[in-house]
């Protein structure tokens, strides 16, 4: 019961807030909602017992990536800065995209999806997640995990080449 | 565990994904784009964590690939964020229909 209201508060929030944050003229405000979007997010993961996710989620999308953002939002704008009014011929095309998208999802979710609600109480321990990323067995993801290290290194480079003044 | 039923998780994702295609269609701004991509990323991981709880409870596929996107779209972040900056240094503008001079 109480796992239920925890996920109908978290799922209220997460589409209050994801509708807001795209539609919100302030951009730092529509910044603010991603990261409540964010947090609610790692709400779910918890709940559905991953906490190592959690974590993850806590601390690489609120922590590093909303601070990235609020920084370059405070370097290209000006506070007060509003957006402006969306235009009929933005807002007709996207608006139509967006709720046909959602009415046939739905629609695949409601009549195709297994209708499943239970699940076994299983969380994976600190030392399964370790074992499964540092092995080369089947089912075992070192080299993703290389893979991924090298995508970030190629990243830091270039970022600075990019952002550098020159 | 629960009885909270795999299609709620769904819903809500889907929601949250089709709110993020609604902002980048409709914004101006090169930010607030991408905060609505990463909006979408964020409904894609929510459905991987879920279909693996829900579908194969005794392993860690989902949750692995969830963990390698967070990676990469972090990444992906920091790129564009940097490209942002730059082009807003340059041009002092980061809104899509102002910016159409690529030339530095």
């Amino acid at each position: 019961m109480a796992e239920q209201i925890i996920f109908y508060v978290l799922a209220i929030a997460i589409v209050v807030f994801s509708i807001l944050s795209v539609t919100s003229r302030r951009i730092l405000r529509a910044a603010t909602y991603l990261l409540f979007v964010l947090l609610a997010t790692a709400g779910l993961y918890l709940l559905l017992g991953y906490q190592f996710l959690f974590g993850v989620q806590i601390s690489v999308y609120a922590g590093g990536i909303m601070v990235l953002y609020i920084f370059s939002i405070l370097l290209t704008s000006h506070a007060g800065d509003k957006a402006k009014k969306v235009s009929w011929k933005r807002l007709l095309p996207a608006g139509f995209a967006a709720v046909a998208g959602l009415a046939i999802c739905g629609h695949i979710i409601f009549h195709n999806v297994f209708k499943i609600a239970e699940t076994v109480a299983a969380e994976p321990t600190m030392q399964e997640i370790g074992t499964a990323l540092m092995g080369t067995d089947k089912y075992q993801y070192l080299l993703p995990f290389e893979a991924i290290s090298i995508l970030l290194l190629a990243c830091i480079i270039g970022g600075i080449m990019i952002a550098r003044k020159r | 565990m629960s009885n909270i039923p795999l299609a709620a998780y769904l819903v809500i994702s889907a929601i949250m994904f089709f709110a993020g295609v609604y902002g980048f269609l409709s914004r101006r701004n090169m930010l607030t784009i991408l905060m609505s991509l990463e909006l979408m990323l964020n409904a894609a991981d929510i459905n991987f964590v879920v279909f693996n709880k829900y579908l194969f409870p005794g392993q860690l596929e989902g949750h692995f690939f969830a963990l390698f996107a967070i990676g990469v779209s972090a990444a992906e972040t920091a790129i564009a964020i940097a490209i942002i900056i730059n082009i807003y240094r340059n041009l002092k503008n980061i809104y899509v229909d102002e910016v159409n001079k690529m030339k530095f």
